[in-house]
C-alpha cells in the first residue's frame, strides 16, 4: 500500500511538474545559464580543469531550486487548487501523501544534472570520465531522495508563512553558497561550516564529486541519507502540528 | 494637478501598491533585498574562486543588475497583471491618456530599482570591503539611474507582450537570467563568444555596467557619457517599442474582443 502510494504519487506529481514551463525553466534553462556563467568564469580565470566540477555543481543547484520552489509552496498550491482537504482527509497519513510530491520536485532536478553535464560536454569540452561510476550511481539517487526529504521539511514549515514563495526566493542563493555547490567552503567564513553540515546538498555534492573525481563517496552518501531520515522525522512532527492546528481552527482551506 | 499628471503619478503608485504583494514589509525584504544581497555575495565569492576578475568587477555588475529585478519583474507584472487580474478592460475603458497610464507605472519601479541597487552597493561596502572614492558616487548614481530606466523599459516591453502572450512570466524569468550571462554582469562582454556579446550589446544594462565600472575605477562622468547615452538610447528604443505594442494590442484586443482571452 505505502509503496504503491509513494510510486503513484511520485509519478503523478512528476508528470504534472514536467508540464509546467516554470519548472522547465528552473530545472533545465536556469542551470544551463548558471553553468555557462561559471564555465566562462573558470575559463577566464585559467581554471579550465574544473569544468566537470562546475557542471556537477550547477546541476545540483538546479536540483535545489526545483526542490525549493516545488516543495516550499507544495501545501499552499494544494490549498489554492482546493485539493488540500481531500489529501488531509484521505486515510493514509498526510506525510505519506506529501512525501512523494516533494521527492518528485527533487527528482525533476535530475534534468538539471543531465543538462549541465551535456551542455558542458558539447559546448565547453568538459570531460565525462567518472572515477567511480557505481558510487555515482548510488550517490545521485541518494542525494535526490534526501533533498526530497528536505523538501518535506520545507513544505511543512513554510506553510506557516503566508508568502512562502518570497521566502523561497530568499533561500536559493544562500544554500547554493553555503553548501559549496560551486564555491569551495574553504573560501567562505568559518561560521558557514556548521550551517553546511546540517544541509543534505553539502554531503550530496561531496559524495557526487568524490565519486566523479576518485575519492571515497560512501561516508558522504551515508551522511546524506542519515540527514534525509532526520528531515522526514522533523517534517512529520511539523506536519502533524500543522494538521492539528488547521483542524482545530478550521483553517485548512484558508489562503 | 492636471488629469494626465494625476493619472501618471497617482495611477502609477496605485498600480504599484495594488499589483504587488510587496506592501507586506516582510515579503518586500525577502524578495527585493534578501535575494539581491545573496546574489552579490554568491557571484563575488564565485569570482574569487574562478580568479577571473577582482571583487569590484562582480560587485558593480551585480549591484547594478539587481535593479533589473524591479525593472523586469516589476514592470512585467505592472502591465501584464492587469490582464491576469481582470482589470484590463475597465482600465482601457477609461478615456485616460494612454501614455500617462503606461509610463506612470514605470516611475515607482525606477525608484525601487535605484533603492535596491543602492542597497546592493551598501551591502558590498559592509561585507566585501567595497569602497569607491567618495567623489565617484554622484557619477555612479547617474549611471545607476540611466541603467535602471533602461531596464524598466525592457520590462515594459515584456509586460506589453504579456497583454497577448499566455505565460509572460516565463519570458521575464528567462530574460532576467540571460542578462546575468550576456550583459557583462559576471563575464566581460569581450570574453563572450561574438554572437553572445552582440546580443548583450543590444540589451539594456551592458553599457551602463561598463560605465559604472569605469566610474568606480576613477574615470570622470564626462568620459563615460558616450556609454551612458548609448544605454539611454537603448532604453528609449525598448520603451518606444513597448508603447507601440501596448497600443497595437489594445487596438487588436478591441477589434477581436480578446483583451482578456488566454
Amino acid at each position: 500500500m505505502s509503496v504503491r502510494l509513494f510510486w503513484i504519487g511520485w509519478l503523478f506529481h512528476l508528470k504534472g511538474l514536467t508540464n509546467s514551463l516554470f519548472f522547465v525553466l528552473v530545472s533545465v534553462l536556469q542551470p544551463i545559464i548558471f553553468a555557462s556563467i561559471a564555465f566562462f568564469m573558470v575559463e577566464s580565470g585559467n581554471q579550465s580543469g574544473t569544468l566537470l566540477y562546475v557542471a556537477l555543481g550547477a546541476g545540483l543547484m538546479g536540483v535545489w531550486s526545483a526542490t525549493l520552489f516545488g516543495s516550499g509552496g507544495a501545501i499552499q498550491w494544494q490549498r489554492w487548487q482546493g485539493t488540500l482537504e481531500l489529501l488531509v482527509g484521505a486515510p493514509p497519513p498526510f506525510v505519506a501523501v506529501l512525501l512523494p510530491l516533494t521527492v518528485a520536485t527533487a527528482t525533476l532536478g535530475l534534468y538539471s544534472i543531465l543538462a549541465t553535464l551535456l551542455w558542458g560536454r558539447i559546448f565547453f569540452g568538459s570531460s565525462l570520465d567518472f572515477a567511480h561510476p557505481v558510487q555515482l550511481a548510488v550517490a545521485l539517487p541518494t542525494t535526490i531522495l534526501s533533498l526530497g526529504m528536505l523538501g518535506l521539511l520545507l513544505a511543512s514549515t513554510f506553510v506557516l508563512y503566508r508568502h512562502a514563495n518570497a521566502f523561497s526566493n530568499l533561500l536559493e542563493y544562500p544554500v547554493w553558497l553555503v553548501t559549496g555547490l560551486l564555491v569551495p567552503l574553504s573560501l567562505l567564513p568559518g561560521w558557514v561550516g556548521p550551517i553546511s553540515w546540517v544541509l543534505a546538498p553539502t554531503w550530496g555534492m561531496r559524495a557526487i564529486r568524490d565519486a566523479a573525481f576518485g575519492g571515497n563517496a560512501w561516508p558522504e552518501i551515508a551522511l546524506c541519507a542519515g540527514l534525509g531520515v532526520v528531515y522526514v522525522v522533523l517534517g512529520s512532527i511539523a506536519l502533524r502540528n500543522f494538521e492539528r492546528l488547521a483542524r482545530d481552527r478550521a483553517t485548512l482551506s484558508l489562503t | 494637478m492636471t488629469t494626465t499628471a494625476r493619472v501618471f503619478f497617482v495611477g502609477g503608485v496605485i498600480s504599484y501598491r495594488a499589483l504587488f504583494n510587496w506592501i507586506n514589509p516582510g515579503t518586500y525584504v525577502t524578495t527585493m533585498l534578501g535575494s539581491p544581497l545573496f546574489q552579490i555575495l554568491f557571484f563575488t565569492y564565485l569570482g574569487r574562486y574562478a580568479g577571473s576578475q577582482d571583487d569590484s568587477f562582480f560587485i558593480v555588475g551585480n549591484a547594478m543588475q539587481v535593479a533589473a529585478m524591479s525593472g523586469i519583474y516589476g514592470m512585467t507584472m505592472g502591465i501584464a497583471n492587469e490582464r491576469q487580474y481582470g482589470t484590463l478592460q475597465p482600465l482601457l475603458g477609461t478615456p485616460a491618456n494612454r501614455l500617462a497610464i503606461f509610463s506612470g507605472r514605470a516611475l515607482p519601479f525606477i525608484l525601487n530599482g535605484i533603492f535596491v541597487s543602492a542597497f546592493g552597493f551598501g551591502i558590498a561596502w559592509l561585507f566585501l570591503d567595497f569602497s569607491p572614492a567618495a567623489g565617484s558616487i554622484p557619477s555612479l548614481v547617474v549611471a545607476v539611474l540611466v541603467t535602471t530606466c533602461s531596464c524598466v523599459a525592457l520590462g515594459m516591453l515584456i509586460g506589453s507582450i504579456g497583454l497577448r502572450a499566455r505565460d509572460v512570466f516565463f519570458g521575464a524569468n528567462l530574460v532576467y537570467f540571460l542578462m546575468l550571462l550576456v550583459c557583462g554582469v559576471n563575464i566581460a562582454n569581450d570574453e563572450l563568444p561574438g554572437w553572445l556579446g552582440a546580443i548583450g550589446r543590444c540589451l539594456p544594462l551592458t553599457h551602463g555596467i561598463e560605465a559604472g565600472r569605469e566610474i568606480v575605477a576613477g574615470t570622470p562622468l564626462s568620459d563615460v557619457s558616450g556609454l551612458l547615452v548609448t544605454e539611454a538610447l537603448i532604453g528609449l528604443a525598448y520603451a518606444t517599442a513597448a508603447y507601440a505594442l501596448f497600443r497595437v494590442f489594445e487596438a487588436e484586443g478591441r477589434r477581436r474582443a480578446s483583451l482578456e482571452t488566454y
